[in-house]
């Protein structure tokens, strides 16, 4: 089985097209957007409280800018839908759902059973983010 | 001539192609002429090399020998180790790849 | 050394069973290599001009003997029966099978090793100084804070994907051996005015194409902000550094562009953000891994006498041993660097033996170097004796560390498909050539790269040699007068290149030169500062001069 479409909210998924960044700042009642690699994420902070969804995307899974910028909307205080898409592939997952992405939309489908079993494969981890996994060092003393 | 060469998928071992299949040995080498991209893509794609690419060779009185010396050491092995090389009994190998 | 508990050795673990199924996807074609490369890489798993490579991680150089022991062996089960060590502390196999690759790597777990992150735009393995816990002018242990960078920086989410690699180093003396200042981040631990340990931070330095040596971009970091601090300069390079042209993508480059000022601002401000967000692991982890670094139990009162009557281990002593902080203790080098050897490779049998001489005489520990030797930093003097003839029967009791035979050289061409001319012969027919001069020369860090990605470090040699190609010919250009250390400095290109008997020549002449018009017990390269380049340029280009029954430039 395939995956076209991986989420991990509860809430319903935002149905308004993302628009970039330089329209966003003009449609004021926008609440989707995507940022590109050279974007900078800081730019929509002063709007988080409105937006619903951020597509981070990823034209070529090896340039990872969109890793920082998912990172700083979290630690930013975002709470909305963060999806990565574009070139993603189960072996991005990981680490993606570390940063904060909490659903994908790769370009490439995702066999399903590869896809969960990449983001069970680390039990543990050494960093902290906001994802809320306790890292070793917490474990380690509390 | 144009030859093509590569590596074997599982073993990573260094082959040619032999116009049929990839070969160890160099002297095996097929003149690809200008086919060599499609027939590297799709023996690529069948997982029957990776990385294979095009070179320029000729054919000399010691066999077929690639033009850059770059190739004639993948052709052989590393010629500080010819126990190693493809040719391990012969001491002069390593005067073939200058 | 450190010693995993169940959460490392879980995070090693998973790896290799996420790898083993990286690999079968690769090979039944759900995978094509273009998605493979880049994770292979992350497990230091290369395609290489004969074979597979794979560049197993030794962090900051620290070995046990039975880690040691495990790398011989895995020498014989899956490769060709030798190793080879390299400027960066790890070990390099050059045979391996792919379908193998998984089952190494699950070896290497079982003796708390890994392969991961030491290929890749990651954050590479973190060196350090060879001495580390032997050296008496050290401040601290360096390696504690390398471990605390190793934990942190593995498997770290948000820099995987890097514009390029990133390399760290970590000294802890104001003698650097580590080459500190030629990394994407050196970091040297200091003490500040008041007297409290903390880090100094250089960044933007490195070798290859563009060699730049790395600004002081922030004078001191308290020690329990330090993580915090690495993690604002990545995030800084990750966001800035630049993702359109290989040749341009190291963090060196960004902090020339945009000048070390702005960098230095631009992660103050990100520094301030982060440090809202404890991310910094807890003083009390930086003391359970402290901990794992207690001095061994040296033998209090062990004599400090050493019978030199044998000229061939005084010699050794002399030139291979360093005075350590306790007494009756040494710390020696074993050169892989025999006469007309290959530089930095060890057979099988011989990694075995350095694990069992390491169990026997040092404390169950051995130390890589970057200069692509080994130590073991911790001998009992009454000791060294008998450690000394049984190194010389295997071929690994040259005394020559830092001399002219002690050549680091890369793989080069005969391994290496980045390569554009082979280092090795060139190293192997220097180090005949030199070897009767050796002692007279004295110290002399001869450095050789087959290619403009200075993995042998040419830039940084008092003698440096870069292979080029020209039209399909192999050519060699000659450097002079780079230096590592504190006075770190990079070498100046003398002139037109030469071919590999004209490069032997052309070294000798230098080195001719240079006994010529040495003062005070100068070394090669305090003539070679002292007199500048057109001198020595004169005597390594001199028309018609006739050397040893040769013409200058053949």
């Amino acid at each position: 089985m395939v995956e076209t479409h991986l989420r991990f909210r509860d809430d319903e998924p935002v149905g308004d097209p993302a628009v970039t960044v330089d329209a966003f700042g003009d449609q004021t009642n926008a609440s989707a957007v995507r940022l590109e690699p050279g974007d900078e994420a800081r730019d929509l902070l002063p709007y988080l409280e409105r937006l619903k969804l951020i597509e981070v995307n990823f034209p070529a899974y090896t340039d990872g800018r969109g890793y920082t910028s998912a990172r700083v909307l979290r630690e930013a205080g975002y709470t909305g839908e963060l999806r990565a898409v574009g070139d993603v592939l189960v072996d991005q997952l990981a680490y993606m759902r570390r940063c904060g992405f909490d659903s994908f939309a790769p370009e490439h489908p995702l066999n399903a059973a590869d896809a969960k079993a990449a983001l069970a494969r680390y039990a543990e981890v050494y960093q902290s983010t906001t994802d809320g996994r306790l890292p070793v060092w917490t474990k380690r003393h509390g | 001539m144009k030859i093509l060469t590569g590596n074997d998928l599982q073993s990573g071992a260094v082959t040619w192609w032999d116009g049929a299949t990839w070969s160890l040995h160099v002297e095996d080498s097929a003149d690809v002429g200008e086919h060599g991209e499609d027939i590297a893509a799709r023996e690529n794609a069948a997982r029957r090399v990776v990385s294979p690419y095009v070179i320029d060779a000729e054919q000399s009185p010691d066999g077929i020998r690639p033009a850059h010396i770059k190739e004639r050491i993948r052709a052989l092995g590393p010629t500080v180790r010819l126990d190693l090389s493809l040719k391990p009994a012969d001491a002069d190998a390593g005067m073939w790849v200058i | 050394m450190y010693q995993y508990d169940s959460y490392d050795q879980a995070l090693v673990d998973a790896r290799v069973a996420d790898f083993r199924d990286q690999v079968r996807r690769r090979l039944d074609g759900s995978m094509s290599e273009e998605q493979f490369r880049p994770l292979r890489l992350m497990n230091g798993l290369y395609l290489q001009l004969h074979a597979y490579m794979l560049r197993v991680a030794v962090p900051y150089g620290t070995l046990s003997s039975a880690q040691m022991r495990m790398l011989g062996d895995i020498a014989d089960k899956y490769d060709r029966g030798y190793g080879h060590f390299t400027t960066r502390q790890n070990i390099q196999y050059n045979w391996i099978k792919l379908d193998e690759a998984p089952d190494i790597l699950a070896d290497l777990a079982s003796v708390e090793m890994h392969a991961i992150q030491t290929s890749g735009n990651c954050i590479r393995n973190t060196t350090s100084d060879q001495y580390a816990g032997a050296a008496a002018d050290e401040l601290v242990d360096p390696r504690p804070y390398a471990e605390l960078i190793r934990q942190w920086s593995t498997f770290h989410p948000e820099f995987s994907y890097l514009p390029r690699k990133f390399k760290m180093a970590v000294i802890a003396s104001e003698t650097d051996r580590a080459a500190m200042r030629l990394h994407d981040i050196g970091v040297q631990i200091v003490r500040n005015a008041a007297g409290e340990l903390g880090c100094a931070f250089y960044v933007g330095g490195g070798m290859g194409r563009t060699p730049m040596i790395a600004p002081l971009i922030r004078e001191f970091v308290p020690l329990d902000q330090f993580i915090t601090y690495s993690e604002a300069c990545l995030r800084v390079y990750n966001r800035h550094g630049r993702r359109d042209n290989k040749y341009k993508a190291r963090i060196k480059i960004l902090v020339h562009e945009i000048g070390k000022e702005e960098y230095s601002r631009q992660v103050e401000e990100e520094f301030a953000h982060l440090l809202t967000q404890g991310i910094e692991p807890p003083t009390a982890e930086l003391e359970r891994i402290k901990a794992q670094f207690a001095d061994p139990a040296f033998e209090a009162g062990a004599s400090d006498a050493l019978d030199r009557s044998d000229p061939d281990f005084a010699l050794w002593i002399d030139n291979n041993c360093v005075t350590h902080k306790q007494p009756g203790y040494i710390a020696a080098t074993i050169s892989l660097k025999p006469v007309g050897g290959i530089p930095g490779d060890a057979s099988s049998d011989q990694i075995r033996l350095m694990a069992d001489l390491a169990r026997d005489y040092s404390f169950d520990e051995l130390r890589v170097t970057h200069a692509q030797n080994i130590v073991l930093p911790h001998v009992k003097k009454a000791d060294l004796y008998t450690l000394w003839q049984a190194l010389d029967v295997a071929g690994l009791g040259t005394a020559n560390l830092d001399q002219v035979g002690d050549i680091i050289a890369c793989p080069g061409l005969d391994y290496c498909s980045l390569a554009n001319a082979r280092s090795i012969p060139v190293a192997q027919k220097l180090s005949e050539r030199l070897a009767p001069k050796q002692q007279e020369i004295g110290e002399l860090k001869l450095k050789i790269s087959g290619c403009i990605n200075a993995c042998g470090h040419h830039h940084a040699g008092h003698i440096g040699i870069l292979g080029v190609d020209r039209k399909g010919v192999e050519n060699y250009q000659l450097l002079l007068g780079g230096c590592e250390g504190a006075d770190t400095s990079l070498g100046q290109i003398t002139g037109p290149g030469f071919d590999e008997d004209g490069i032997v020549g052309a070294v000798e002449r230098a080195t001719d030169y240079y006994l010529a018009q040495r003062e005070n017990g100068e070394r090669f390269l305090d003539t070679y500062r002292r007199l500048g380049m057109t001198p020595f340029k004169e005597a390594i280009y001199a028309p018609n001069s006739v050397k040893n029954g040769e013409p200058a430039n053949g």
